[in-house]
């Protein structure tokens, strides 16, 4: 009685009110569109047949989708206990050596399967070592976490230029990227995949670890909702004070949540680094880890929800480009512009419609139960 | 004197499928002081908040001073005259008492003209209804029957004659409250109306002149206070007769179960808050502490539950002792048969965003039955949260529900079911019944019978001094940090009152 407004039903919960924010975005991004004097309709038509008009664009708008749902979980596992990894693109980038040194190490003489899990657990370990220090350093010294990794970032980004530019580099070079890998270090295309529709993926660098951030997108699933260790976290992200009265020790809990996160935002690593360049590149992230962010935000922290926020992300980066190939006039930063809205609309602004909405529900309700007493009487 | 100040008609309704109000009709004269009873979620609140233009009423009619108005929102309200003091102060904390008073009532855009006329006011105000308090105190800086006082000051500065107060004394100590009785009756005799909303009948007996009682919705009955009793309120609230005395046999207390021996505790500020208490609580014994709330009971119980760090003393559970200023982990201090019952459920004793059946484990949820290897075995959970829902009658029985959408009766339910049926050997219990309604306490109070005559050692927190003494065997009564004396639960009210306003316990002490 005392919440003003009733229960939504899931349909409208998770349905109707996020496609609505996402409709008020385009929107808005078509006003501004419509500012810079150019077609809206063409704009739109563009970031649709962009993302989705080909087989190769297929491809290259779930590439980026890979990507963004190792972000988003990422973000999302630290959100359930209460922590705000914003340290995602540094432990990301971090997260690179560890598939590089893989890479390097046996690409020339093993296989991708074999190299494949080592990368794995190489780009997992050191985005968790990323992210451990930033929660070790919540739990025993109650420095803040949202301050923390962001300045992680930054050292994580200085390491990165050191190693690439002087241990990683191949001798001779130039460019501060490690040498390309061979055979092992390349991971299998999921042409297969889009073939069972009848498309071709063309260049697009669709990889197998798309099948990775499934697994994890389930596995995070699990961690939360079906663990001990996911109802502790939970438990601590809903209420400190309860945690403490349930033995939960805050200091563990802060430590393994960062160290999952950190480890979730490491695999991020494994899509663009053995699936698209075969290389370590100087600044290969390119604002993922951020993106993280908006897409636990749209999806609620739940994976059934980041993975659709995830590919919109992916439309919207792989459309996007798209729009600033074929409309000259529309920029790159006109893209970033029409991101932002929906970020805004979907994540900052996400209630904006919700009362007018529960009105609306709650009034058709009545109206169903004066109907129920109509009749009976 | 027979003027009707508001009159309600037909006022209707609902939060979804919620009925919260149906077809109201009520009358206030002027000049008195109407109490509206009810359980808690009988509507009382919503009914005020509609008054006061916080929502919306679906159908019928206001009237102030037999004029129809229509309040859309506190603004129109105060225009009207109707001044409201909330549950919870909405102060701003760093603000002045005078700051906090002329808050949206500043009259110019240069605040130095404002300030003077609202000074000159307050003043007057204050010498009319004898309500002083310093204009220029930091409202942070005062104890909170003055924050009330100022609630009030409010009220008045915006011409209010008519006033509601919400559950108004549910923050105060009892001298405070009967502070604010005597203000009500000052503002009575002044002729403004007053609107007294509680769940406490004994409140409704002291002050009010009519009562209304609600149920469920309803405005079941208005009452001339002088005519009607407790025993036919309490019956017209929960539509049923109950026990307000607890039946239970004579006590045999058994081995001491818990001893606490010179347990100190400093809160962060270093100011100590429980000041070398000692006491033993055995088997088959109810001990219950008494004392105005804030004296240290509440700290008391956080040490000894682990909870909370003490900076001196030891902690016996079962003879053994409890490590009370190193890390201590209440799951281990469980595993040792210590069930805890907090004081504040919804932030500490249950997590209000889980469903029933997750809140029915917290603290427990390390027990091999509950998981598989690192899962949890959510058939296990939920089978085990039915068992105590149909035991505990809890209502709604959905294992699955939120469990912020459980009334507060059944909230307490769901942590005491998850503490008892552990089969703990020492319970500790804050406030049992806080916020809960009368079906319920009955409930709950004789549970707690129950598991003192299975042989528990039960130790009692509450500020409500009748349950201390309906359900203890033996009494601690605490003040300032301290236990100022024991009495047996027979000692009059009075002897215990003295005791809590710590006049008698300072005489203890120094003789």
């Amino acid at each position: 009685m005392s919440t003003p407004y009733a229960k939504l039903p899931g349909w409208v919960e998770y349905g109707l009110i996020p496609l609505i924010n996402l409709a008020v975005a385009f929107l808005v991004a078509g006003l501004v569109v419509l500012l810079v004097g150019e077609n809206p309709l063409e704009a739109a038509y563009h970031l649709i047949n962009g993302a989705f008009g080909r087989g190769e664009y297929i491809g290259f708008t779930l590439y980026y989708a890979t990507t963004f749902i190792f972000t988003g979980l990422a973000v999302a596992v630290a959100f359930h206990a209460g922590l705000f990894n914003i340290g995602g693109e540094g432990q990301a980038y971090v997260g690179g050596i560890g598939v590089a040194l893989a890479c390097l190490w046996l690409d020339q003489t093993m296989p991708w399967y074999v190299v494949f899990p080592l990368a794995i657990l190489g780009s997992v370990f050191f985005g968790a070592l990323w992210a451990f220090l930033p929660g070790w350093l919540q739990a025993k010294r109650g420095s803040h976490i949202v301050i923390t990794t962001i300045m992680f970032n930054f050292i994580a980004s200085s390491l990165m230029v050191y190693l690439l530019t002087r241990v990683l580099k191949p001798l001779g070079s130039m460019a501060p990227q490690t040498r390309t890998f061979a055979e092992g270090g390349q991971l299998p295309k999921l042409d297969w995949l889009l073939s069972i529709f009848g498309l071709d993926v063309g260049t697009a660098p669709f990889n197998i670890s798309f099948l990775l951030a499934l697994v994890a997108a389930f596995g995070v699933w699990a961690l939360i909702w079906r663990t001990r260790l996911g109802y502790e976290m939970r438990t601590m992200g809903h209420s400190p004070s309860a945690a403490r009265y349930a033995g939960i020790r805050e200091s563990r809990i802060t430590v393994i949540t960062m160290m999952i996160s950190g480890g979730l935002a490491g695999m991020m690593a494994l899509n663009p680094i053995m699936g698209e360049q075969f290389r370590m590149q100087l600044d290969f992230v390119q604002g993922a880890g951020f993106v993280g962010i908006a897409v636990a935000l749209m999806g609620r922290s739940h994976p059934g929800g980041i993975i659709p926020a995830a590919i919109l992300f992916g439309v919207l980066y792989q459309g996007g480009a798209e729009i600033a190939f074929e409309m000259p006039s529309i920029s790159r930063d006109m893209i970033v512009i029409i991101q932002g809205l929906v970020i805004l609309f979907a994540g900052a602004l996400e209630n904006m419609f919700r009362p007018a909405i529960a009105r609306a529900f709650a009034m058709r309700g009545q109206r169903a139960a004066a109907v129920v007493q109509t009749r009976g009487a | 004197m027979d003027d009707i100040a508001i009159e309600l008609h037909g006022i209707d309704k609902s939060f979804g499928l919620v009925h919260a109000n149906k077809d109201i009709n009520l009358k206030v004269r002027k000049g008195t002081i109407h109490g509206i009873i009810g359980e808690n979620g009988a509507g009382k609140s919503t009914l005020m908040s509609i008054l006061y233009g916080f929502y919306q009423a679906d159908s019928g009619e206001i009237l102030v001073d037999g004029k129809p108005v229509a309040i859309r929102d506190p603004n129109t309200a105060i225009s009207v005259g109707i001044g409201m003091v909330h549950q919870h102060f909405m102060l701003v904390e760093n603000f002045t008492v005078l700051e906090n008073v002329m808050l949206g009532a500043e009259d110019s855009q240069v605040l130095n003209k404002g300030i003077a006329k609202a000074r000159t006011e307050l003043k007057r105000l204050e010498n009319e209804y004898a309500l002083e308090v310093n204009p220029d105190a930091l409202i942070e800086e005062l104890p909170v029957g003055l924050q009330q006082r100022v609630e009030i000051l409010k009220a008045l500065y915006r011409k209010a004659d008519i006033l509601i107060l919400d559950e108004p004394t549910g923050v105060l100590t009892p001298a405070e409250a009967d502070h604010l009785f005597r203000i009500l009756g000052q503002l009575k005799s002044q002729g403004k109306t007053i609107i007294f909303i509680t769940h406490k009948l004994r409140e409704i007996m002291a002050i009010t002149d009519e009562v209304s009682v609600m149920r469920r919705g309803e405005m079941v009955a208005t009452r001339n206070t002088r005519e009607t009793s407790v025993e036919e309120l309490a019956e017209l609230m929960v539509g049923r007769r109950v026990l307000l005395r607890v039946d239970k046999g004579e006590a045999s207390p058994g081995d001491v179960k818990l001893a606490v021996q010179g347990l100190t505790v400093k809160d962060s500020r270093g100011v100590t808050m429980v000041d070398d208490v000692s006491f033993e609580v055995r088997s088959g014994e109810i001990v219950g502490i008494a004392g105005v709330a804030g004296n240290g009971q509440s700290e008391l119980l956080e040490a000894i539950a682990g909870i909370r760090k003490a900076t001196a003393g030891t902690v016996l559970l079962n003879g053994k002792s409890v490590d009370v200023m190193g890390h201590r982990d209440p799951a281990e201090l469980r595993a040792r048969g210590l069930a805890h019952v907090p004081e504040d459920r919804h932030h500490v004793g249950l997590v209000l965003k889980f469903e029933e059946s997750e809140n029915a484990i917290l603290g427990y949820h390390h027990d091999p039955r509950y998981l598989n290897g690192v899962f949890l075995n959510i058939d296990a959970i939920r089978k085990d949260a039915e068992e105590k829902i149909a035991k505990y009658d809890i209502r709604p029985p959905n294992a699955r529900l939120k469990t912020a959408n459980f009334s507060g009766g059944n909230q307490q339910k769901i942590v005491l079911a998850r503490e008892m049926e552990r089969d703990p050997d020492v319970l500790i219990i804050g406030q049992p019944t806080r916020g809960v309604d009368v079906g319920a306490i009955e409930f709950i109070h004789k549970r707690i019978i129950e598991m003192r005559d299975q042989g528990k050692a039960v130790l009692l927190v509450s500020v409500e001094l009748d349950e201390i003494r309906s359900l203890s065997d033996r009494i601690l009564v605490m003040f300032a940090g301290r236990v100022v004396g024991e009495r047996s639960p027979d000692a009059t009210e009075g002897e215990l009152g003295l005791l809590m306003a710590g006049v008698e316990g300072r005489k203890e002490a120094a003789e």
